[in-house]
């Protein structure tokens, strides 16, 4: 039963740690900032989900559980909530999102029309 | 030795969410950046409770979750108004 727990805590803990890396490398690697935030969403969900789901494995039911559940339903709260302002914020400031190939441009015709962007 | 793993794997996210924090061209990739700072920390502090056998770590950890979305919250909402806000005007007083 304890080779158990620590197999699945060992799991828990290895996929919350590749989706943090993961989310790492968008945040530097995607366009813009609007794409930035699917980085950060991996990060706030899965990743911090995942890793702290593997240290209450760990804990088991004490009072440590308890705060580490208090502390993903936080996360889970406030890590959208944050986004969407940020989003917000980034709209009324002037950023567009980056688009390859719209519709309108498509229908426009080819050739040299004006960016949108 | 999980736990340092766990660390380890943080840390490599700091960096390079410090990197987008440094190099970031607009201010907001700068405010993303920093809020994904702040959550990495909360994870941190959670593992480093675990790691030295210390769980009142945690704690610390609920403490800074909440700091981190007010101060997100805040940023934002400054950048955007350029200020943190004000009655909306007449005699009703607006949202603060």
């Amino acid at each position: 039963m304890e080779m158990l727990l620590d197999a699945v805590s060992w799991l828990l803990i290895l996929i919350g740690s590749a989706f943090l890396v993961v989310g790492g490398i968008g945040i530097v690697r995607l366009p813009d900032v609007f794409a930035r935030m699917h980085g950060a969403g991996i990060i706030d969900t899965v990743g911090t989900c995942a890793m702290l789901l593997g240290l209450m494995v760990q804990a088991g039911f004490t009072i440590v559980t308890i705060k580490l559940v208090l502390i993903v339903v936080f996360i889970l709260f406030t890590s959208p909530t944050a986004t969407h302002a940020l989003a917000r914020a980034a709209l009324g400031g002037g950023a567009r999102p980056q688009v390859a190939d719209s519709p309108a441009d498509a229908d426009a015709g080819e050739g040299d029309s004006p960016s949108k962007t | 030795m999980m736990f340092a793993a766990a660390a380890i794997a943080t840390l490599v996210t700091m960096v390079l969410t410090v990197y987008r924090a440094i190099k970031g061209p607009t201010v907001y990739d700068r405010i993303l950046a920093v809020n994904v700072f702040g959550t990495l920390t909360v994870v941190l502090i959670s593992v480093h409770g675990f790691l030295t056998g210390r769980p009142e770590f945690l704690d610390l950890a609920l403490v800074y979750a909440l700091i981190n979305f007010i101060g997100t919250i805040a940023v934002s909402k400054y950048v955007e108004y350029s200020h943190m806000g004000r009655p909306s005007g007449g005699d009703e007083l607006g949202d603060i």
